[in-house]
Order: structure tokens, then sequence, then C-alpha cells
């Protein structure tokens, strides 16, 4: 009987030398198929409850990780959450990360090579790894105005920049949204505020690009501005050119026409200069230009201010690119000069086209970050100004602040006006189809003989009058509170 | 056999020793947990830890007292286990839970028994008397969940709980020991008539066609398990139970072949004609495809989630309270193996085979020693329950073998498992007492006389 004792036993061992190996097999020989495995969510939850790093505007956090509960430690907290939404992103153990919470998340979460010492002596001390903090260009006074001159329920954005520098001096657009409401690692609360947030008109979460640096908008008449600089780069057109200025342009190829604006003062002259064209922002002297330069000048002059191009490596933002289309007919490309048709832009493309002109035709690279801290403060990282690309000669730059300074002082977006500083801007209004609805747009700068601030504001979907309310005047606002800082 | 020229020893202090040790596992284990919870230290810890040292002293005293030539290394790899349970459960209790507490009450109460068992038993010879009680023990306990009234219904697809006031338990865990001790009894009286008789085939001696009652017996029993209770994997354990004392008993390999092929045989027809178990098939085979893994009931979510924990364990595991246990359903009972792989890792894991591999060879041991068939049976039996309730359970956990609803010994969350498991230790303490004990040459009071082969 002993015998068969023994074999039993060497039975039992012989499954549990089974065991040792299906073990082995998992934890370390197929441990790697398996944490790649995009069903595992251990990887995104890995530095979940981890401390990570504050995002801070002025001084103070606008987004931290503080005390958690039982689940995670830490857990992600905004304060003044819809007004920097568009900004910080939100992180969200379910629906991922976007903004700079996903953007920077190496630097947030630690994981960044320039932090490589610093996890290693966390391992050694047992602390919780830490990440660094990042602080912002943002100027929260700026951001706050700015957030408030769009009124609740307006679609707009708003940008301002140093155009110098090309630092990011507010940037805000509505709806915005509370991303404490999917940062709860209560799942039910998570699916709830998701919920809740997406249910708001003009919102959806599932968008990766949104705001200032995604939406894509009919730019209107601001695009007259990158007319203007590819005329006077062609050695065609110089600043006392006499420009066609009928009523009306007949599309050619088409049965269409191209009108200037009904109630305006375009129609008080059949030719007119820049100054003229770009004050009172006659529609057909721009075009008559596309025509005779043709679709390639005008597509190169806006790839130059950045259609078509990215925003450089220093903006940690993602963000859509802006279209001049190709291929076009010329009814598509005098109606595209204008700004309208399938032409788009970010709010952010044309704050960056004024920055340039403002900069003596050099576009800097938009930046958000100011400093990346290591926790011990230790500074990681400081972007320095950059130069992106030269979009136009200074000279030619100059002669267009002149012109732009005209509109404001004697033109359409003279609501822009500050006493005793020179604003350079353009306004645009841009057609949605039949509806009588625009996006109503200002973009300049100031002061335009040493640029301080460049200002881009857009209002979608609202009538002529709301949109010349909402822009020029509130563009002021703006120009005053920075400069008199 | 050989003669025992030694004096035996009893090694109590050996035993005392290992038990330090074994409580040291169990309480340290239990401080890591509090170290990295919210909650640190709360009086949880103290009124845990204190309550386990003293049943286990009070435990080892018995044992000087009743049983001092048992095996010294039983009583200290079980109490390391079921400490190790009890920090692990406690660690995975949501606020407001009480799982760990309400382990440990549980696992004082089989202590309990167990001591009672050992006190009052005092020699494992005298349950050979009970042969045909168990039987019809075993078979009650078999049907109670089926009993309108007592029976707790449909857990989780399987109907193997009763009710007893606010109380659930699983009587077929105590049902292992019944038939165990039934098989052990019968066999061992058995055993003669079964070895002599019979045609030669070969090299294989075919059993006699009457003597293949009590197979079928057993296989009709687990069958029945599966079809009536839905839980395959107590069936497979009666089952092996059942062949490996048929085998020890004739030491005909012929039964285990004749098993194997009745369980493969029940296994492939379960699977064609039993939703359940052919999901669990599915579950293990197909586990990476999405229609199988988001499948709910029946899918290998718990499976996939245990195995992607334990990959992220690794080697050295992410430490106990740091992992993400609480991704994987049932982290405290049926997937407490992959609980301990993710935090403790591939090395802990391995000590915690190694501690059952360890456990059933104490328990084999016993039976090489024992002096009667029937205590070498129960032994045998016992043991070998031990070890393949292991690998049913961690095999299935590891995906080596398709999942079934076996709790893994003393470390899962569940009072009828570790009150069986602990009265198996009892058993298997008294049995290695008198195998490691001076030759008792009373004879027990009434005991049938028996022969012994022994080789």
């Amino acid at each position: 009987m002993n015998h068969s004792i023994r074999n039993a036993w060497m039975a039992a061992v012989a499954m549990f030398a089974l065991l040792f190996g299906a073990i082995s097999y998992v934890q370390v020989i197929g441990a790697g198929d398996l944490n790649d495995n995009p069903w595992n969510q251990r990887a995104v939850l890995a530095n979940y409850c981890n401390d990570r790093g504050a995002i801070i505007v002025g001084g103070k956090p606008i987004a931290e990780s503080v005390a958690g509960d039982e689940t995670c430690k830490y857990q992600r907290s905004y304060a003044q959450p819809e007004l920097y939404a568009g900004i910080t992103g939100y992180f969200s153990r379910t629906y991922g990360s976007t903004g700079l919470e996903q953007q920077l998340r190496d630097e947030l979460a630690g994981s960044s090579d320039q932090l490589f010492l610093d996890r290693v002596s966390q391992i050694f001390l047992g602390s919780q790894p830490k990440g660094a903090s990042v602080e912002l260009t943002l100027d929260p006074v700026i951001q706050k105005l700015a957030y408030d001159l769009i009124p609740d329920g307006q679609r707009g954005s708003i940008v301002v920049t140093n155009p110098k520098t090309g630092a990011i001096i507010a940037m805000v657009s509505k709806p915005s949204y509370d991303p404490n409401l999917i940062a709860t690692h209560d799942p039910a609360k998570e699916k709830a505020g998701y919920d809740q947030i997406n249910q708001v008109p003009g919102i959806n979460l599932n968008q990766s690009v949104s705001g200032p640096t995604g939406e894509l908008l009919a730019p209107g008449s601001v695009f007259k501005l990158v007319d203007t600089a590819a005329a006077l780069s062609s050695g065609k057109y110089n600043k006392d050119s006499v420009l066609p200025n009928p009523d009306s342009l007949p599309l050619p190829g088409s049965s269409a026409s191209l009108p200037n604006y009904a109630g305006g003062n375009c129609s008080t002259r059949n030719t007119a200069d820049f100054p003229f064209a770009l004050e009172q922002s006659c529609n057909t002297p721009f075009a008559s230009i596309a025509l005779d330069l043709g679709q390639q000048a005008i597509a190169d002059q806006a790839s130059k201010f950045g259609f078509g191009q990215d925003f450089g490596d220093q903006l940690k933002l993602q963000s859509a690119v802006s279209i001049f289309p190709k291929n076009l007919d010329q009814a598509a490309l005098a109606q595209s000069a204008v700004g309208q048709r399938d032409v788009r832009a970010t709010p952010l493309q044309i704050a960056m086209m004024t920055a340039a002109i403002a900069n003596k035709g050099v576009q800097m690279k938009p930046n958000l970050i100011k400093t990346v801290r290591a926790p011990d403060l230790r500074v990681i990282s400081e972007p320095k100004a950059e130069a992106l690309r030269t979009s136009t000669t200074p000279d030619i730059a100059s002669q267009i602040t002149q012109w732009m300074t005209d509109v404001v002082s004697q033109g359409i977006a003279s609501g822009a006006a500050v006493p005793g500083v020179q604003v350079a801007g353009k306004t645009g209004t841009a057609q949605l189809g039949d509806s009588g609805l625009n996006n109503s747009w200002f973009t300049g700068f100031a002061p335009a003989n040493d640029p301080q601030v460049a200002v881009t504001i857009v209002m979608e979907g609202v009538d002529v009058s709301t949109g010349a309310k909402l822009t020029s005047p509130n563009a002021k606002k703006i120009f005053e509170a920075v400069l008199n800082k | 056999m050989i003669l025992a020229i030694t004096t035996p020893k009893p090694r109590r202090n050996v035993e005392l020793v290992l038990l330090v040790l074994a409580l040291a596992v169990g309480i340290g284990a239990s401080a890591m947990v509090g170290l990295n919870s919210p909650a640190a230290f709360d009086s949880d810890f103290w009124f845990q830890s204190s309550l386990l040292v003293v049943a286990a002293f009070a435990f080892h005293m018995i044992l000087r007292f009743r049983a001092k030539y048992a095996d010294p290394i039983i009583l200290p790899i079980v109490v390391a286990l079921n400490g190790l349970g009890l920090a692990l459960i406690h660690r995975m209790d949501q606020p407001g839970e009480d799982t760990g507490n309400n382990q440990l009450r549980w696992t004082l109460l089989a202590m309990a028994v167990s001591i009672i068992v050992i006190w009052f038993l005092k020699d494992h010879r005298l349950l050979r008397r009970f042969t045909f009680i168990s039987l019809a023990a075993s078979a009650i306990l078999l049907v109670l969940p089926l009993v309108p009234g007592i029976s707790a219904g449909e857990v989780l697809g399987a109907s193997v709980w009763i009710r007893i006031g606010p109380m659930t338990f699983q009587p077929g865990e105590i049902a292992k020991i019944t038939l165990a001790i039934f098989f052990a009894g019968y066999l061992s009286s058995n055993r003669d008539l079964i070895l002599l008789a019979g045609r030669k085939i070969g090299p294989m001696q075919l059993p006699r066609f009457k003597d293949l009652g009590p197979m079928i017996t057993a296989w009709l029993v687990s069958i029945g398990i599966l079809v009536f209770q839905r839980d395959l994997g107590t069936s497979i354990l009666f089952f092996g139970l059942f062949i490996v004392i048929i085998y020890v008993a004739t030491s005909r390999i012929s039964w285990v072949v004749i098993g194997v092929a009745l369980i493969l045989g029940g296994g492939f027809l379960a699977s064609r004609f039993f939703s359940h178990v052919a999901f669990r098939l599915d579950s293990w085979w197909n586990a990476f495809t999405p229609e199988v893994f988001d499948r709910s009931p029946g899918g290998s979510g718990q499976i996939v989630q245990g195995l992607f924990g334990m990959a992220d364990g690794g080697l050295g595991g992410t430490g106990l309270g740091q992992g993400r246990p609480d991704l994987v359903p049932f982290a405290n009972s049926d997937m407490i193996v992959a609980l301990i792989g993710e935090e403790l890792g591939l090395i802990g894991l391995f000590a915690v085979v190694m501690l059952y591999m360890l456990l059933f060879t104490r328990g084999f041991r016993a039976a090489l020693g024992a002096r009667d068939a029937f205590g070498k049976l129960l032994a045998c039996g016992l043991s070998f329950a031990i070890a393949l309730q292991c690998f049913v359970v961690i095999g299935g956990v590891t995906r080596l073998i398709p999942l079934t609803g076996l709790t893994t010994p003393f470390l899962a969350a569940g009072g009828s498992s570790l009150l069986a498991n602990w009265i198996i230790v009892g058993l298997l303490l008294m049995i290695s007492n008198t195998a490691r004990g001076p030759v008792d040459t009373t004879p027990v009071t009434h005991a049938p006389t028996e022969a012994v082969q022994t080789s």
C-alpha cells in the first residue's frame, strides 16, 4: 500500500509542478503580453491615484491632486473649473484625459525623463511618487475678464497673446464645463457627471479638440489681412494702389455675384485704396486681388500665416489645423478671399496671424507654459520665446499695421479704440448660410507702435448688431486691462 | 516496514518555534495591510492578531496533551495560510464591509471544532465504525442544498448553499470529509476481495463487474452534483478523492484508467448538455475573444482580470495594499490566488504554493507511517483532496485548466470551507500522532481486526 501512496503523492507533486509552470508563465513569461493587452486598465490606472503635479496660474493651482478616499490616495481637483476647463482639460478614470492633463501627462505624473532621479529617490525613501508642477503664462485677471465678456449662453472664444513672445495671456471659450464632475472616483457619479456635461448644447467631451485651439470657423473679413499681405508682397500692388470697388462682383463661371455689404460706406466709391477698403471692409477689392494674383499666391500667404500648419511644440494643447482649400475655381477663390466658402480658421490661428503682423512679420510660437518644476521646486524646463515662422516682411507688416490703426481710428472697428493708445484692428463678419446669423470677429493689437498685447475675439451665430457689441468694445476692455497693469 | 529503532520524539517544541514564525507571517501581512490603508492600525489589527495568537497557542497546547506525537509542521503551515488569508481578506474589505472579522470568527470556530474533534475522538480508528453512517451523512449533506425551505437557492449559478437563520453554509464542504471516511472505511474492509478477483488483460487486471459498484456510485454522485447543483469543481474533487483512495487501496492502475475515462466521458457529455459547463470551457479556451470577455454571466472577464493582476504583480508583486485587485471580481474568495500573485508577486505565490505542497506532503507522510489501512487511506485521501483542490483552483486562475468554483483552502473567504479544512487538519494530526508515536499495542475497543499489508 505504501508504494501506491508514494505514487499518489507523486501525482500530486506533478500537478503542483504544472501549477509552478502556469504561475511562471502568467507572471513572468507571458506578463508582457498581458500588460500590453488593450483591455488591461492597469497601465492606465497605474498612476491614476498618484500625487500628480499641479497646474498653476498666477501662483495659485487651477488643477491639483488633493487627498482622496479609500480607493485612491489622491484625487484631482479643479479651482474655477469652468474658467480653465479649455486649458486643463479633464482627468478621468473612465473617460481618459484631455487638454494639458493629457499633453503634459509625463510631467504631471512624474514619469518624464527629467524626473528620473526623483523617481529613484522616491523608491529608496519609500515615498509616494509625485509629479512636476506646471506654471502657465496665463494672467488670471485677464482670463477672468475675457471669460466674463462672453455672455452666458453665447458661443464664443477670446485669445489674448503677447505678440513679441508668443505667450498666451488669456484663452477662453464658452460654453465650458466643470471637469470636477468626472474627476470623481465613484463610477456612478462619474457617469452621471459625464452625461450632465454632454447635455450642455455645444459641448461634446468625445471630441478631442474644441475651443480656441480646436474649433474651425469661417474667418470672414479678417482673412482680408492675408489678401493684403499677398498683394503687397507680390510686387503688383503698393500702398497707393487703386483697387476696383464695384458694388457687386460677378463671379466668373457662375450666375452669382459677390456683393459689398449693403449697409456700409463701400458703395460711395467705385474704386478704393487699401485704407478705404480695409476701413470699410469692402469685399470686391479683395476678391479682385485674389482673382488677379491667383489662388497659389493667396494660399502661399495663408500658409505663411499658419494655415495648414501646426502651432509649434510649445503650445501643449491639441489643436486643429486651419484650412485654405486647394483647387478652387474662380468663383470659389473670390469668395474664399473674403474668408467665406470653405476657408476655416481656429480663433488661435487668427490670433497668430495678427500677432505676426504686430511682431514685424515674425510669428512667435504660441506658448502656454512658463515653467515646469520638480516636486523640490527645481526648474525642469522653462520654454524661451522662439520664432515659429516668418509670415511677411517688416515693411509689409508695418504698412498693414498702419492701415489697421486707421480701421480702429476711423473705420468700422472704432469701438476698440482706447484713448491715448494707438490700437490696430480688423473686424470680420462671416455669414452662416442664409440664416442672417454670423460669426463676428475682431482681431487687433495695441499699442500699434510697440505691441504689447494682441486680442482676437469671435462670437458665433450672432446677428450683426450683437456681433458689433460683443467684439470691438470688448477688445477695448481687454486692451485697457492689459496695458494699465 | 522499517522498524523504528530510535524512540519516538514528540517535537512539540519545534512546532512552537515554527508556530511563532507562522504567526509572524500572518500578523506581518496584516500589519502591512494596515500600513497601506488609510485607517492605519485600527482596532481590527490588534483584535485580530491577538485572537489568532491565542487560538494558535491553544491548539498547540491541546496537541501537547492529546496528540503529542502529531506532525509538528502541519499546524504552523495551516496557521500561516489562515493568517495570510485573514490579512488578504481584510485588505479587500471596503468601508462598512466586515468580511475580515467574519472570517476571523469562522477561523476561531473552525479551530475550536478541530480541537474538539482531537480532544474527544482521541483515535482516528474509531471513525471506521461510522463507515456507513458517513455514507448516509454524505448523502444528506449533498441533498440539503436542494431541499426547499433550507436551500439558499441558486447563488452565482450553483445551488450548493443552505441557509440557517442569518448564516449560509456549504454542506458539500463537510461531505468531502464524510465521503473520505466512507471510501476509506469501505475499501479498507473490502480491498482484499476487490484485489484478488478479476480478469487480467495484458498488464492490466480488470476488476469484476460487481466490484465496480462503488465506483459507479461515486461517479453517479459526482455527476449528480454537476447536474443538480451545477458545481463542476466539487464534482471533480469528489471523484478524484474516490479514485485516489481506491487506487491506494488496491494498487491497481486499472482503477485510475477507468476513473479518468469516466471523468473524461462525463465531462464531454456535460459540456454537450449543460450550458454552464460549456460556458466554462469556452471561457477558458477562448478567454481573449471579445464576445467571451464581455459575456455576462459566464464570460471570461473574471479570469482575464485575474491574469492582468498577476502579470502586473510580476516577480516581486506590487506590495500588499498597493495593487488593484478591486478590478478582479471575487478577489477575496475565488480569485484570492490572483490577489496574492498581484500584490506578493511570483515569489509570494510560489511560497504559498510551496506551503500547500509541504502540507499535503506531511499528510502523505502520515499515511505512510499509519499502521492501519483505514488510517492510511483516510490520510491519503484527505491529503490528495487538498492537493487536488489547490490544483483545480490555482490551475483555473492561471488558465491552466477551466476555472471552477472551488475555494482555496484556508485562504479564501468562506466559513464552510474553513471549518471543513480545519477538521481535515485535525484528522491528519491525529493520524500522524498514531503514525509517529510509540506502537500502541492495546487494540481499540471493539475495533474489527484487520490485515494490514505493508510493503
